[in-house]
Parts: structure tokens; sequence; C-alpha cells
């Protein structure tokens, strides 16, 4: 079997639109969570989500271009062409037959189908935009990936709601262990901020009217928040003989279905995905240092993880920094696994862990060792990053350091 | 000065609204432009129709599509189907 480097990260998302500018502010407790733009007509009963504040799209696609992709699918290829530019792969050989791209996504493009219902529904005109379909598809950002940069190799799109780019990663994580590509990009984006969407998950009743602040007793939901997490994965032995930069190892991947219902969480599921996720690995309990955690801030999912971190890791769960950087970049849903593995790379790679931001006061029922509001220096060997889908679909992944190709 | 002839007034509204949709200067386009010179692909084509439709209010059958090729095409084809419109007896009006 190959081990998998990571060789390359993308970012975009309310800390930021790099690598760099969003892993300062995560390292500064600083929260993106912010008072939106729109407040709705009537106002939304929160107020406050994490947009992509710096992102301009005009900054990085013609006209021509805009009038194809949707928001999603920018927020997509910007993050990716920052991951494959710091791989330093090309395509011009024989990798664009051997490379992979595999991307998630929770809804598509949502700006374009609501769009669309608003001419049917509201103004009783009964054409909808032609490029609706090409525009909304869940796979628009993959594609227009392969497109840019000439990739012929596997591609496709993962929708697990809030576990689609952890199902993105370790879908290419396993390709290239095994031998069936030599590397992948892979990861997620969503652009949450559409009026029905926002509408709907205000019906859900599970978004905070306040900053979310996972595992405090006073939180009171989750934040909503937009952007794109890449990774570039490659063949271990492919990316030193090329003498890459190895930015750390993807080293195992679980997934999991609850089967208990479709919007509550349970302990079960969420253990069974820790279990799988180290036995692949070949990483024992005691290896791992650092948890970040799905983490959302909802009642539900921060007592459930608790309980299922506390059974898989008994008594070295008291040892674990755990952390949910949800509490700065929001809930990006289809791209939170892919946001939150890169944070869990760059914490292994400089020793840094990215706090809990807005956390206030220990609630008895979430007794982790939660990182709060300050960074906390530590260098650890191998981390988790768990995300638990609507649906109950849970995926985790291991992921572990590296000191430039040397473990 | 081009060699095309100087369009008409259909045909300057047809440009402008290509141009428009193209992301395009109009002055790139004259009558005599092909969608293949202009880089317009098939795709490209649904979407200029979808404007066209909009704005002279006109609803363009899909044959009628496969055979719109070029600006003089197109123009041609929405002079052909405003006469249409224009001829065809209004609902009630008898």
């Amino acid at each position: 079997m190959n081990r998998v480097a990571v060789t390359g990260l993308g970012l975009v998302c309310a800390l930021g639109n790099n690598v760099s500018e969003c892993w300062t502010r995560l390292t500064a407790g600083e929260t993106g969570i912010r008072q939106l733009r729109d407040p709705g007509s009537p106002p939304y009963k929160f107020q406050v989500g994490a947009e992509a504040w710096y992102f301009d799209a005009a900054e990085h696609f013609s006209e021509k271009d805009l009038l194809m992709l949707e928001r999603f699918a920018q927020l997509a290829v910007v993050a990716a062409r920052e991951a494959i530019l710091q791989s330093g792969l090309s395509f011009d050989g024989e990798l664009a037959d051997r490379f992979a791209v595999i991307t998630g996504s929770s809804v598509g493009g949502q700006f374009s189908e609501e769009e669309g219902y608003r001419r049917l529904y509201r103004e009783n005109m009964p054409r909808v935009g032609p490029l609706t379909i090409p525009r909304t598809m869940s796979n628009a950002g993959a594609s227009r990936i392969t497109l840019e940069f000439g990739i012929h190799g596997p591609a496709y799109t993962v929708s697990t709601a809030c576990s689609s780019s952890n199902h993105a990663i370790g879908q290419a994580f396993w390709m290239i262990r095994s031998g069936q590509v030599t590397a992948a990009l892979a990861g997620g984006s969503e652009a949450v901020f559409a009026e029905g969407l926002i509408r709907a998950w205000e019906a859900m009743r599970v978004v905070s009217p306040d900053v979310c602040r996972p595992f405090s007793a006073d939180r009171r939901g989750l934040s909503l928040g937009e952007g794109a997490g890449m990774v570039v994965l490659e063949n271990w032995e492919h990316a030193r003989a090329r003498g890459a930069e190895i930015l750390g190892e993807i080293a195992g991947f679980g997934m999991s279905s609850d089967a208990h219902h479709i919007t509550q969480p349970c302990a079960e599921g969420a253990v069974k995905a820790m279990r799988w996720a180290l036995k692949d690995g070949q990483v024992a309990p005691e290896e791992i240092g650092y948890i970040n955690a799905h983490g959302t801030g909802t009642q539900a999912n921060d007592v459930t993880e608790t309980q299922a971190i506390r059974a898989v890791f008994s008594e070295n769960a008291d040892r674990l920094l755990v952390s949910s950087t949800k509490s700065m970049h929001g809930h990006t849903l289809g791209a939170a696994g892919a946001i939150e593995a890169a944070a869990t790379l760059l914490a292994l790679k400089h020793g840094v862990i990215p706090p809990t931001a807005n956390f206030t006061c220990p609630d008895p029922a979430c007794n982790l060792n939660v990182v709060a509001n300050q960074p906390c220096a530590a260098r650890i060997d191998a981390a988790l990053s768990n995300t638990f889908a609507f649906g109950g679909l849970n995926a985790t992944l291991v992921m572990r350091r590296s000191e430039n190709g040397r473990i | 000065m081009p060699e095309h002839a100087e369009p008409d007034d259909l045909s300057a509204h047809v440009i402008r609204v290509i141009a428009q949709t193209q992301r395009i200067p109009q002055e790139s386009i004259s009558v005599d432009s092909t969608f293949e010179e202009l880089k317009i692909d098939s795709l490209d084509g649904i979407n200029i129709i979808f404007a066209i439709e909009n704005e002279f209010g006109l609803n363009i059958p899909d044959e009628g599509v496969q055979n719109m090729r070029s600006i003089r095409d197109t123009v041609e084809g929405v002079r052909r189907l405003l006469a249409e419109q224009k001829q065809a007896v209004p609902p009630g009006a008898a």
C-alpha cells in the first residue's frame, strides 16, 4: 500500500482568500462570524454568519467565466488553484490521466436555482436561464478544475451534507493508497447564503442567533459559513522523487452511518467512524494528540461528540487537545471537512493548535480538554478531524505530521 | 471603415444583445460575423437565444436555433419571427 503525502493546500473562507491569511486568523482566535451583509426581508431570525468577506470573484475570473460559475464553484476553483500551485504539479504528461479530482458539496449552486424559481413563481416568467443546469450542478467546481488544468483522470463530486468533503478526501486518499491514481485534488466548497437556503436553515432551528460557541455551556447553535478547502494528495514516493515539500500525511480514513435518526446524532456512529479511521491508519488512540472536532455548537452535537471521543480514547481523552475551528470559519457544510482538514494539517505542521473561539463557559456535558480562545503550542504527531452529517453519515480522517518528507 | 454593410436598427439591436450576453465589445461584432469567429459555442448560443427571446418577446422554436450560425442568420430569424408575430391575429381581437 502506498503512503499518501499532502503536497498542496488551498483555502478560501470568512478568514481570508488563501492559506496564509486563514492560518493567521485561525491562530489568532479571530472569528469570521459577523453581521450578515443582507439581513433578509423580513429579517432572518439569525443575523450573523461567516461569509467569505474578502472574496471578490472579479479578481479571479473574467466576466464570461462568471456567467458559467456559481459562487460555490468559484470558491472551489480558487482554492484548487492555490493547492495545485503549491504542489508544483503540472498535467502535461501522463499524470493528467493519473490524477483525480474529487470534490464535496452539500447543495451545489443554490443561487441559480433560486433565481430560476424566482422567475417562475414570483415573476410568473415561464422561462428559466439556460445556464441554470451547468451552474447548479454539484460537480460544476470539479468539472471547471479539470477543464482549467487539463486533468483527464477520475473526477466526481460527493454529496453527503456536512461530511461531503471528508468523504471526498477519504476517497481520494484510498485511491492513491491502492495505486488507482498517482495524485489527487480533493476537498469541497459551499456557498450557503442564498435566501431560500437561509430560510430553510432558519426553519431547522439549529442556527445560533449569536456567534457559535462550540462546547461552551451557553452555546445556542451553529453559525453558517461559506468557503472552500482543497488538498493535493500524492503518492509519497512520487512526491519524494520530485523533491516536493511534504506538508503532512493522510494516514487513515473511517466512515459509518448511524442508521438512527435523520437529524439527531448518535455517539455510536461517531465512535465507529473514529475507530475505523484509526484502524485504517494503523494508528493507536494514544498517538493522537489533537482532534479538530465536528463541534458545530449545537446542544446535541457537542454532547454526543464528547461521549464518542471519551468512548474511543478512554483514559487518553483527558490529555487530548480538542478544538472546533467552526467557531471562526463557521459551519461550511460541504466544505467543512476540507477546511478543517487543512486546519488540522497546518496545526501538525506548525505545532500550533487553533482554538475554539467565542468560548465563555465550560459545560460539564462537554468535559473535553477544549483549547479555548487562545491558540496553544503543541508539537503533536497525529490528529483526527471529524465530520458528522445530517442523515447520520460520519467521516473521520487521521493525519500525521511530516518534517519535509520524514516522519 | 469595415467592409460589411452598416447594420440596420434591428441588426444593431441584436448585436447589442449578443455583445451584452457574451461580455464582448459591440464593435467586435458585425452582421457578417459567424458564431465560430466570435467563439460562440453551442452553450453560448442557447444563452444568446434566451436573451433575444426576452428582449424581443419572442418564442424561438428549437429547430430554428439549429440554423443560427451567424449574426446575419440570427437577425433574419428574429426579423421573420417578429413579422409572423405581427401578422398573427391577437387573441380576442376578432
